[in-house]
């Protein structure tokens, strides 16, 4: 019945997508993608819905007609956050009218995904990799979901990257879609992959020409197939030298386009108009696109160069500086972090007015405003601004003698701060950190360190008259301190502002369960760039009353929201959850059999353990967001990072030459099962059984065949035979609190932050390299594992080695049963506080699971019945069982 | 017996009226919904229009008989909510089955005996499948836009139970109507094409749409040509629209999709918009005008009448049909 021209590729959202000969090009949003944007990761991750469809929308006005919707993540439970994200964006009509691409590696997510949209979607990606069987079977469901495919170039033999080989795939998908399937080929939209160019190898010269002829070829003939890419990879090699990489992007494009590439995935910040590339630079990259010269890529690397050589003559510091006006010279030493001359110019002023502390008062005030402006408005980065601290503290300590000696009254301060970390956390990097950035927008600071109890924190605000408390906290038990010292501060009428910060903390919380027990205001601060407008709004006398009733009324509709939303939400019962377990086959499943058992004592260098180290976490505490090695290249902050980078890698040469830390880890492995439903005993050498582990399981409503997981899911039950379980506590903290003590009494808290931050990363690193050993020899389960570092941090081996007190059971009391069953204080010296928060701060502990199918998931909210149900398993009651789950218990 | 398909080809089919409003006349009393099986069940019955297929067959039949009669050559089975989904309100969920099945095959035997005594004018059996009463792709809870009161997974399986039931009673076609939420839709179709393929069948499938309001829109918020675009993945017999609206006022719609849709298509208004007591009164004249302008510009394949149509306004509806040209596939962009 149809006519043949008119095989148009339709899509809907609320609103048709009709592709015909005429359109030019679909742009498709991708920002929407946990794997290519931190933010949107990080939205997803705190489960800022309301944030994310932001994302979303904003794309859509920014002219994306199809969104791309990506939640492959190691940490995010996939199924869930696409359909929660697919169906919160199917209620706001704006984004909605657009289609969606459900964008997953997994079919479990790219299924359920296709169950929660009303219009027709793009599925991205199905292939031939696993086999012609499953290709067919995810076709056929594609199909009668009603939705259009992309179809990945790639087989059983790999990912097609030649032109013969795209051609062949891409002819084979087609024949099999459209004669197995009876798949409608206006609905196939092929991805013939677009690999980089000029990266020096022989065998990359042609990657852009035979997408082009691959693209020509398969729309001549395959009919009324389309063609799609992910354009920016083509530029991989010009990272950080944007210029080239937009040139590139607009004429791969016009290429593309001209051989029939009918959508993509492009970023139209990272692209120039065409016309208006330079001419010697468009004919340089289109030799290497094209491949028109042998010598293509070389000149281009030559000619970019001078691009980046530009750049880089510019930065090059000189002292030019140096003849500057006095101010100009302080304000450049502030401003860019040298220290060697500030003494001498601070001297200079101090000749020049009546009384020392005019200095502070006007040329380093005046310094410092222009930082702060510089930071209020993005140009400046955390980094930058500790260091210009570090600049401002030396200025004064040189300064100060002469003050005291004139008897002068203090320097009049914004407002005194009182910080604190809360009793029983012991982590202070980010506290630290706003400590500075307030300290240099000249808050006095009343910094009381970690661990501190509620009385003396009342005590010190009332002491010291302060105008402003500062509480932070990194583990979950930290939540339910600051909820009881809001309320101990009422009682004693301390109505001084409140600011609320840490890694677990968040506006959900402060607005649901601190802003009610406060008598006064209470803002949560998610980043320390933040804390100074915070703390400015919240101390202006012009602004105070106005900016604390908008926090008010902020939190208020915040909470009605959030109550209103956490009781309509679906649970099972325990019974039913439990009913709803993960099944493994274990019938085929032979447990390896461990070469080591029992507790073994293990030590590492720093050397063993650099290769280890995941430098991305690094870089977001010192609030520099983007993947290691991207952000070395990143436009905005990349500079920054790089400066940073090569600080720590400097610290970290003296660590390891210099012996600063005592690294050390305890860990074994035992003979075990999973008992009962949700627990895992283990037993001693001789057989009879020993320590227990509890473990908590997801009551969430799945969709689908999803299972409501608990970890003892993971280890085989009794019946079918032992198994085995691995428990591990490292440290890289011995040595850490005293070199950061030394730094501080320098006044350099750069390095005193610094150097908590390595050994954080030292620790997680210790953590990665003992996993890997235990993986491959110690237990040796999977012998003959081969990573990268990169497949490391993404997890892509086999097993988990879940921690205590994060997503997957965040139930911190089973750091006291590993502490027994590795004897870990006596055997390495690490402690737990009252909140199971370990001392030294820089160390990491958890349990090994090794069955292949284990993997890591967020624990989500539970009922009343599993808390009552775990009570009478820990023995404790169900009072002090509520209390340390209290953050996964769900609202009723 | 000829092919639906190949009459379609020809003429213009009539598709039959309102069940509902005819079976209001009746005025069935609880205990006629109940009858003598169904007396215990502990939820009222009153107003369950499928439960008669079981408890008052006759009149079921007798209604079948008078659309046939009035010149329908298309009748619906008595299954607008013949699933556990819209069962539940009135626990009847484990006879989901038993009420497809035996609304399909009362339908079934008076076609047959309408089409025995005058051969020339085949009648079909189109299995009706409402939207259920809740949506997939719509929370009905304004304070939580991602609570879903139904799955895909839920609806599917409902749909493939109701439509395993109506092929055993041996419908022409399943027709999947009054769609408000395409998602719903997109599951009926699912299971109708698990069904198709478990069982070897090729039953034609017929889908109508319903746009509420003058936005112009389904409940859900599509457009006409979204609409029409997430439907299209599997076969279509006919697409169109039916319920909400008059003729008139439903025209532009069908219109639009008359453009761009290269399957049969159909429309089954209402008796123009009830008045203040919830009642049609558009007589069969008056209705019949309105469709003739839908006959004239030659936008549909199917006609027939929804809420407040009675057997005279099919007869209207009938006698016009016969006088025009049935539609010409044309396919635009």
């Amino acid at each position: 019945m149809n006519s043949n021209n008119q095989k148009y590729l339709k899509l809907a959202g609320l609103e048709p997508l009709v592709v015909t000969p005429e359109t030019n090009f679909v742009n498709i949003g991708e920002r929407t993608n946990v794997t290519g944007s931190r933010k949107f990761l990080r939205l997803i991750k705190e489960e800022k819905f309301e944030e994310a469809l932001e994302v979303a929308r904003a794309q859509v006005e920014g002219g994306a007609q199809i969104i791309d919707v990506n939640m492959d993540e190691g940490m995010i439970d996939g199924v869930e956050a696409m359909t929660t994200f697919l169906k919160l964006m199917a209620s706001e009509p704006d984004i909605a009218r657009v289609p969606v691409m459900i964008d997953s590696s997994k079919w479990e997510i790219i299924e359920a995904g296709l169950q929660v949209v009303q219009g027709k979607c793009v599925v991205n990606s199905i292939s031939l990799k696993e086999g012609e069987e499953e290709f067919i079977a995810h076709a056929k469901k594609v199909k009668r979901y009603g939705a259009a495919v992309i179809v990945m170039a790639f087989d059983e033999k790999g990912q097609a990257d030649s032109y013969e080989r795209r051609l062949e795939i891409c002819e084979r998908s087609y024949r099999i879609l459209t004669e197995k399937v009876s798949f409608p080929p206006e609905d196939i939209i092929f991805d013939p992959n677009i690999f980089p160019v000029a990266t020096g190898m022989e065998e990359h010269r042609k990657n852009a020409l035979d997408f082009f002829l691959a693209t020509k070829w398969i729309r001549e003939n395959l009919p009324h197939a389309h063609v799609s890419g992910g354009v920016s990879n083509v530029s991989f090699s010009f990272r950080g030298n944007n210029a080239v990489r937009e040139a590139m992007h607009s004429a791969f494009l016009y290429h593309g386009i001209k051989h029939g590439m009918t959508m993509g995935i492009v970023n139209p910040q990272l692209l120039e108009v065409y016309d208006e590339i330079p001419k010697d630079l468009l004919e340089h990259v289109e030799d290497v696109l094209l491949d028109r010269r042998e010598d293509a890529t070389e000149r281009l690397l030559d000619f970019a160069e001078k691009f980046k050589g530009n750049g880089k003559i510019m930065a090059k510091a000189n002292l030019e500086w140096r003849n500057d006006v006095l101010q100009d010279r302080i304000t450049h030493s502030l401003v860019k972090g040298v220290d060697e001359y500030i003494e001498i110019d601070v001297e200079e002023a101090r000749q020049q007015v009546a009384r020392p502390i005019q200095v502070i008062e006007h040329h380093l005030m005046n310094g410092m405003n222009v930082v702060g402006d510089l930071f209020g408005s993005g140009k400046m980065f955390l980094p930058q601004v500790v260091k210009s601290a570090r600049v401002m503290k030396k200025a004064v300590a040189y300064l100060l003698p002469y003050i005291e000696a004139e008897k002068d009254d203090e320097a009049r301060s914004a407002g005194k701060v009182l910080l604190a970390t809360v009793k029983g956390d012991v982590h202070d990097i980010g506290k630290n950190i706003v400590s500075v950035v307030l300290a240099c927008n000249n808050y006095e600071i009343v910094d009381l360190g970690v661990m501190v109890p509620p009385e003396r924190i009342i005590e010190k605000a009332l002491e010291e008259h302060v105008d402003l408390i500062g509480l932070s906290g990194l583990i979950t038990p930290s939540l339910d301190e600051m909820v009881y010292l809001a309320k101990e501060l009422s009682k004693q009428d301390l109505n001084v502002p409140l600011l609320i910060g840490g890694a677990t903390t968040s506006r959900a919380h402060t607005a649901v369960k601190i802003a009610p027990e406060f008598s006064g205001s209470v803002v949560h601060v998610n980043d320390a760039s933040r804390a100074v407008t915070v703390a400015g709004n919240l101390l202006n006398r012009s602004t105070s009353e106005e900016y604390k009733g908008q926090i008010k009324i902020e939190y208020d509709k915040l909470r009605e929201g959030y109550l209103n939303r956490s009781r309509s939400k679906s649970y099972l019962s325990l019974a039913d959850a439990r009913a709803n377990k993960l099944k493994l086959s274990w019938e085929d499943y032979i447990p390896a059999k461990p070469n080591v058992l029992g507790v073994k004592e293990v030590n590492a260098t720093v050397a063993e353990l650099e290769p280890y180290i995941d430098w991305t976490p690094f870089f977001r505490s010192w609030d520099l967001h983007g993947k290691y090695p991207a952000i070395l290249e990143d436009k905005v902050v990349g500079e920054q990072a790089q400066e940073l980078f090569e600080d720590a890698r400097a610290m970290l040469e003296a660590i390891k030459n210099e012996g600063w830390f005592d690294i050390k880890g305890v860990f074994g492995v035992f003979p075990a099962n999973s008992i009962g439903d949700d627990d895992i005993q283990l037993y001693d050498e001789k057989g009879s059984p020993a320590y227990r582990f509890l473990t908590l399981r997801q009551q969430s409503q799945k969709s689908g065949k999803v299972p409501n997981m608990a970890l003892a899911d993971f280890v085989m039950p009794e019946e079918h035979g032992k198994d085995h379980i691995g428990a591990f506590c490292v440290t890289a903290g011995f040595g850490v609190e005293e070199k950061a003590k030394a730094f501080e009494a320098e006044h350099d808290d750069y390095n005193s932050i610094m150097v908590k931050a390595l050994a954080d990363r030292l620790a997680e690193a210790f953590a990665e390299w003992l996993h890997e050993k235990v993986r491959k020899e110690f237990w040796g389960y999977a012998p003959g594992e081969a990573l990268s570092n990169e497949a490391l941090i993404k997890e892509a081996y086999k097993g988990i080695r879940p921690a205590p007190g994060y997503p997957a059971c965040p139930d911190h009391l089973e750091k006291d049963t590993i502490w027994k069953l590795l004897q870990v204080e006596d055997r390495i010296g690490v402690t737990l506080t009252e909140s199971k928060a370990m001392w030294p701060a820089a160390s990491v502990s958890g349990y090994y699971f090794a069955h292949p199918e284990s993997k890591y998931f967020g624990l989500g909210k539970i009922l009343d019945d599993q808390v009552e149900d775990y009570a009478a398993r820990r023995g404790i009651t169900a009072e002090d069982a509520a209390r340390w789950l209290n953050p996964n218990i769900a609202a009723q | 017996m000829e092919k639906i398909k190949d009459v379609l080809k020809n003429r213009i089919l009539v598709l039959d009226g309102a069940m509902g409003t005819m079976l209001q006349d009746y005025r069935f009393s609880e205990e006629d919904f109940r009858g003598e099986r169904f007396k215990d069940i502990a939820q009222s019955q009153k107003g369950n229009n499928d439960l008669l297929s079981l408890t008052q067959p006759e009149a079921i039949a007798t209604i079948h008989a008078k659309y046939l009669e009035a010149g329908a050559d298309i009748i619906e089975t008595n299954t607008f909510s013949g699933t556990t989904i819209a069962m539940a309100d009135y626990q009847l969920e484990e006879f989901v089955y038993e009420l497809n099945f035996e609304s399909a095959r009362i339908a079934r035997r008076v076609a047959d005996e309408f089409t025995a005594r005058n051969p020339e004018k085949p009648r079909f059996v189109a299995g009706s499948m409402g939207p259920t009463n809740k949506t997939a792709s719509m929370s009905p809870d304004v304070n939580d836009p991602g609570f879903r009161a139904v799955t895909f997974e839920e609806l599917r399986l409902a749909y493939k139970q109701q439509a395993e039931a109506l092929a055993d009673g041996g419908v022409d076609l399943f027709l999947v109507e009054t769609v408000f939420d395409t998602l719903n839709a997109k599951a009926a179709l699912f299971a109708i094409e698990e069904v198709k393929e478990e069982r070897g069948l090729d039953i034609p499938v017929m889908i109508s749409g319903t746009i509420t309001d003058a936005s112009g829109r389904t409940l859900s918020g599509q457009t006409v040509e979204a609409f029409l675009i997430s439907v299209s993945h599997i076969p279509l017999l006919s697409i169109g629209f039916n319920c909400a609206l008059g003729a008139d006022q439903l025209l532009p719609y069908v219109k639009r999709l008359a453009k761009r849709t290269d399957a049969y298509v159909s429309a089954h208004p209402n008796a123009g918009l009830p008045n203040h007591f919830g009642e049609y009164d558009q007589t069969p004249e008056q209705m019949r005008e309105l469709i003739r302008k839908y006959l004239e510009e030659h936008v549909v394949n199917i006609i027939g009448g929804c809420c407040g149509t009675s057997p005279e306004h099919i007869k209207a509806i009938a006698e016009i049909a016969e006088e025009y040209e049935p539609r010409k596939n044309a396919v635009l962009v």
